[in-house]
């Protein structure tokens, strides 16, 4: 495994067009080094799946901005002005998930499972069109997996074997998108040697990350 | 020294607050939603022991830092910069909405575009104008124990308060309380009652300014926000 690479090495990585799981709320506990690296490449046609489209300065911002997004799947872009108008003007397509059935969706991804059954939706234009279940007399709708091709994840710390830790509000959607998607890449705030971290304090194991963004020299 | 203040000419938005803070129970676990119900905890007695929850995995949320002590890692769901409380954890986005989705939220309070006279709630999208989203507003509504909408009762001197909403709702349950400056109000089975009105306000000036059929039950009492802090 070839566990430290370069933010250029990302870019590489990253082909135009791939469905990518970036972590953070409002920006915060998003990798924001490989989100600039990935704008200032120029990428084209990604799928984003994001709690929310953040401001245009932080989270997924500079990559909408910078034109790098063909799909945005997340629970709220009221505060970007960039989102507003790429939709409006037909260059973003935008799908809206209520917040706890996107992080329970991906969670299934993760997890294995077939999908997830939840009365939040019901009776509303979130559930057209999806079928609902009925379970010991109480309906809930049917939302499906979500899994992507490269989860972005941004975390406090990070061992030499890969295990991650996270701090307070920064943590949010990052435990989760680490299990759901094919390559699992990490930027920490500080890498520390193996054993630094405690067992019990690690929340995302070092074997479901298959990159971590080296340090400078 | 509170029957000093004249809560007739007070701001809108902190009649609102004030009038919501009074419905916090102590030792609860509560959920404000941005705008007006942030305010809500402005008017809280510190002792009562309340939890604040926010949905990016916050419980037990204080005031802004310190000018200067303020840290990224710890925000609101609006992004603010908080401080933790005495007791405060933190946890993962699928653990917050499990305790909004699995029944553990005892309150939240949210803002709204338009309520309805059964208790219905628009609060994320203007189809054609503006559409914000739904955030984690369709699983508050959807699980908390207790929803009450905190709200301005008219925008652009139309009323929020509707028959039937025209606006996408964001859950097909019913509220339990809203709130404005004018009036409290509560649906139920039978319609929705008005509880109370606005400091300084008639109910024939909140039948006035209300685009639903209220009911209206003998003697409707005035909000008492002499009790509020």
């Amino acid at each position: 495994m070839h566990l430290a690479i370069s933010l250029d090495e990302v870019v590489e990585m990253i082909p135009d067009g791939a469905r990518v799981m970036l972590s953070g709320f409002m920006g915060v506990g998003t990798p924001d080094g490989i989100v600039r690296a990935l704008a200032a490449s120029g990428k084209k046609d990604l799928t984003m799946i994001v709690n929310d489209a953040a401001r245009p300065h932080c989270g997924v911002g500079p990559l909408v901005k910078a034109g790098c997004v063909k799909k945005f799947i997340g629970s709220h872009i009221g505060v970007n002005p960039d989102v507003q108008e790429q939709m409006r003007a037909g260059v973003l397509e935008v799908e809206l998930v209520p917040q706890g059935t996107l992080v329970e969706r991906i969670r299934a991804g993760g997890m294995g499972l077939g999908g997830v059954l939840t009365p939040t939706g019901l009776g509303t234009l979130i559930a057209e069109g999806k079928p609902t279940v009925e379970v010991e007399g109480k309906t809930y709708l049917l939302e499906t997996p979500l899994r992507a091709d490269f989860a972005l994840i941004a975390a406090r710390s990070c061992d030499y074997v890969g295990n991650l830790t996270y701090m307070l509000t920064a943590t949010n959607f990052n435990p989760i998108m680490a299990l759901a998607a094919d390559v699992v890449i990490a930027e920490p705030e500080e890498i520390v040697p193996v054993g630094v971290i405690p067992p019990d304090s690690v929340k995302t194991p070092g074997v479901l990350v298959d990159h971590v963004i080296k340090r400078a020299a | 020294m509170k029957d000093l203040i004249d809560f007739t000419t007070m701001d809108p938005k902190e009649i609102i607050a004030r009038r919501v803070a009074m419905e916090i129970q102590p030792k609860s676990l509560v959920n404000l939603g941005i705008g007006i119900p942030t305010l809500v905890s402005d008017h809280l007695d510190e002792g009562m022991g309340v939890f604040f929850q926010a949905e990016n995995g916050a419980v037990g949320m204080g005031h802004r830092p310190p000018e200067g002590m303020t840290d990224r890692h710890l925000t609101d769901a609006g992004g603010s910069f908080v401080s933790a409380v005495p007791g405060a954890s933190t946890i993962d986005s699928a653990f917050s909405f499990g305790l909004i989705r699995g029944g553990h939220l005892d309150l939240t309070v949210l803002g709204g575009l338009q309520v309805d006279a059964q208790g219905h709630l628009a609060n994320w999208m203007i189809p054609g104008q503006f559409v914000p989203g739904m955030g984690g507003a369709m699983d508050l509504v959807t699980g908390a124990k207790k929803v009450i909408v905190a709200m301005i009762h008219s925008a652009k001197g139309k009323s929020k308060i509707v028959q039937t909403c025209d606006l996408p709702l964001t859950s097909q349950r019913r509220v339990n309380l809203i709130v404005t400056e004018m009036a409290v109000m509560e649906p139920r089975d039978d319609g929705l009652y008005l509880l109370e009105t606005g400091p300084g306000i008639s109910v024939d000036e909140v039948v006035a300014a209300t685009d639903a059929t209220l009911v209206i039950d003998g003697d409707i009492p005035e909000m008492d926000l002499s009790r509020s802090v």
